[in-house]
């Protein structure tokens, strides 16, 4: 569904992502993973069209098309499909919950699609639904990172990829967390999570790819990464 | 009590309502039976409060910190005086060069005009937008800045069709009370759907965050463009009523200090905040003709102090940096004025007193 192909990003003179090649196929969660600074946030922004990145990224439609996504603008990859929960979450503040996940849809002027979708939001985490009328900027940082998901859902995407989910959560939030991310793989929607905290990540993946200074330096199965040696002394503690 | 939210709308319809019409007969009485000083700040209170919304729209609503409103007044001033003289005071006007022969017979009704300068500076608007949207924040202000300078000074230059420096007389005083301040309700009614609806919200998602509305699929270029837009055509027509209210145009009219008044009444009524534009123009105004007093020469006892031409400014300065230190989000916040914060306001106060 998504073949990378030499992707680099550049800002300025700084060289972040040098080269890489993955490919991810349709129902599939893959992980990105990595230190601070290894260049995953740069691939997913440059899929996102936040960045423009040299090389090329081909992405398979649910009719079959292959699309170039290089030189596309964020508004377009959305319309294809392809949703971004950005890195730390982004959540509108003075915008009710509602409110957020409406803008989600902002593609979408089917009404009665948009408030199925928005049904499917709820059903997912429940307790959006209780907030649904509190403003973005006083949930839990838990909440703000399950809404941030379920406004990425609000697009109905076919490609949904996800920054750093964990970040700055309690550990039975991430959990919590990856449990949904895991639900909604199993709607058929495929995932590209983009993650510090490698062992949450590897745990759901069916396939991971570690990242170092800008260059791949591992692939392979979840399961084969969690009990790779060179990743479990690296981001796993031994 | 026990009223269902159906009831409570219907209520707060009939208060608007009510309270409109209980207006208008005040502005009714108010265009004969008050002195004409005081009908002036009246009607400058309106017009200041069209012209603090469209920018508001611009800087607090869509966060683009635009120095360039007073050059889209110009604009509108001298579209609307150019579409309602007459061919014969055209004439008699363009002394220093003649009149360009495509503009002396054109005339329009005032409400034509005043529709034609709201477009007209939205043109530019756009067309200006477009080049200085791609910077950001303090640039943003400099650059608008600049071209506002340009359209004044362009407006000085092109005497066939400005007049140039010696300006426009004898516009036909059309802003009347009930002028003003319908445009006024209209512009109201408008910036409240607008940020009531969703495209309010896009808005909003542009201002606090780029990223965010970006990955939503926003296209906040666009959506940064047709805000700019709409915010220069309230700059025209605000611009085109005060210039039927103060009957003469010239381009010193439209300097930096215009743009700064109206930024004035944006920043200490909220920035973002509708309501607060409009306590913002209602202060602004009144205090600008009431500080008059400390420009007059003062005696205390003894002690002489001959009058001092801009104090009133300087004072005023002093306000705006308290409002910047001690309440910077204005008075309004983000906030807007509603019957039931009104009245539930009202129903607490009475529980107090009944203690």
């Amino acid at each position: 569904m998504l073949e990378i192909k030499d992707l680099s990003v550049w800002y300025g003179g700084i060289n972040a992502v040098k080269g890489i090649s993955l490919s991810i196929k349709r129902g599939e969660i893959v992980t990105l993973i990595g230190a601070n600074g290894a260049g995953k946030s740069s691939a997913i922004r440059a899929v996102a069209g936040l960045v423009k990145p040299r090389g090329s990224i081909v992405y398979t439609d649910k009719d079959g098309k292959d699309i170039e996504l290089v030189g596309k603008a964020p508004e377009a990859m959305v319309k294809l499909g392809i949703a971004l929960s950005p890195e730390g979450r982004k959540i509108l503040p003075h915008l009710t919950v509602e409110e957020n996940l409406l803008l989600g849809a902002y593609t979408l002027d089917d009404r009665a699609v948009v408030a199925e979708n928005l049904e499917h939001a709820y059903a997912l985490f429940p307790r959006l639904k209780e907030r649904r009328s509190q403003t973005g900027g006083t949930l839990s940082g838990g909440e703000q990172q399950m809404l941030a998901v379920a406004r990425a859902m609000m697009s109905n995407p076919d490609l949904l990829m996800l920054d750093e989910p964990s970040l700055g959560l309690a550990p039975i939030l991430v959990d919590e967390v990856f449990k949904r991310i895991t639900d909604i793989n199993k709607e058929g929607r495929t995932i590209l999570l983009v993650e510090q905290n490698a062992f949450a990540a590897l745990r759901i993946a069916h396939k991971a790819y570690v990242l170092e200074v800008g260059n791949i330096t591992l692939e392979g199965t979840g399961h084969d990464l969690l009990n790779n040696d060179k990743v479990r002394e690296a981001y796993l503690g031994g | 009590m026990g009223a269902s939210a159906g009831d409570k709308t219907l209520r707060n319809r009939a208060l608007t309502i009510g309270s409109l019409i209980v207006f208008a007969a005040f502005l009714w009485w108010a265009e004969e039976g008050v002195d004409a000083y005081k009908v002036r700040i009246i009607n400058l209170i309106a017009i200041n409060a069209i012209l603090g919304l469209s920018l508001n729209l611009i800087y607090g609503m869509a966060g683009m910190f635009s120095l360039g409103h007073a050059g889209f007044m110009a604009i509108g001033a001298y579209v609307s005086a150019i579409l309602i003289l007459s061919p014969d005071q055209k004439l008699a006007m363009w002394i220093l060069d003649p009149i360009a022969p495509w503009l002396l017979d054109v005339q329009s009704p005032f409400l034509v005009s005043l529709i034609a300068a709201g477009a007209i500076a939205a043109v530019f608007g756009c067309i200006v937008s477009i080049p200085v949207l791609r910077l950001g924040g303090d640039y943003l202000g400099i650059a608008t800045l600049g071209f506002s300078e340009i359209i004044r000074i362009l407006i000085t230059n092109f005497t066939p069709i400005t007049n140039g420096p010696l300006g426009l007389k004898g516009i036909p005083p059309h802003a009347s009370l009930l002028m003003s301040y319908g445009v006024l309700a209209v512009l109201l009614f408008c910036m409240v759907r607008l940020m009531n609806s969703n495209f309010g919200n896009v808005l909003r998602a542009v201002r606090d965050d780029e990223i965010a509305a970006k990955v939503m699929g926003i296209d906040t270029f666009k959506i940064r463009v047709l805000a700019f837009t709409l915010g220069c055509f309230g700059g025209g027509v605000g611009g085109a009523l005060m210039g039927n209210l103060i009957t003469t145009i010239d381009p010193k009219m439209f300097m930096i200090t215009q743009t700064y008044s109206l930024l004035m009444i944006v920043v200490i009524g909220g920035l973002g905040s509708i309501t607060g534009s409009v306590i913002g123009a209602v202060l602004v105004t009144t205090m600008l003709e009431w500080l008059r007093f400390v420009e007059d020469p003062i005696t205390i006892g003894s002690l002489y102090i001959p009058g001092i031409p801009g104090m009133r400014m300087v004072i005023f300065s002093m306000l705006l940096i308290a409002v910047i230190i001690f309440r910077r989000e204005g008075i309004m916040g983000m906030r807007e004025f509603s019957w039931g914060w009104l009245l539930r306001d009202n129903a607490r106060v009475n529980a107090n007193d009944a203690k």
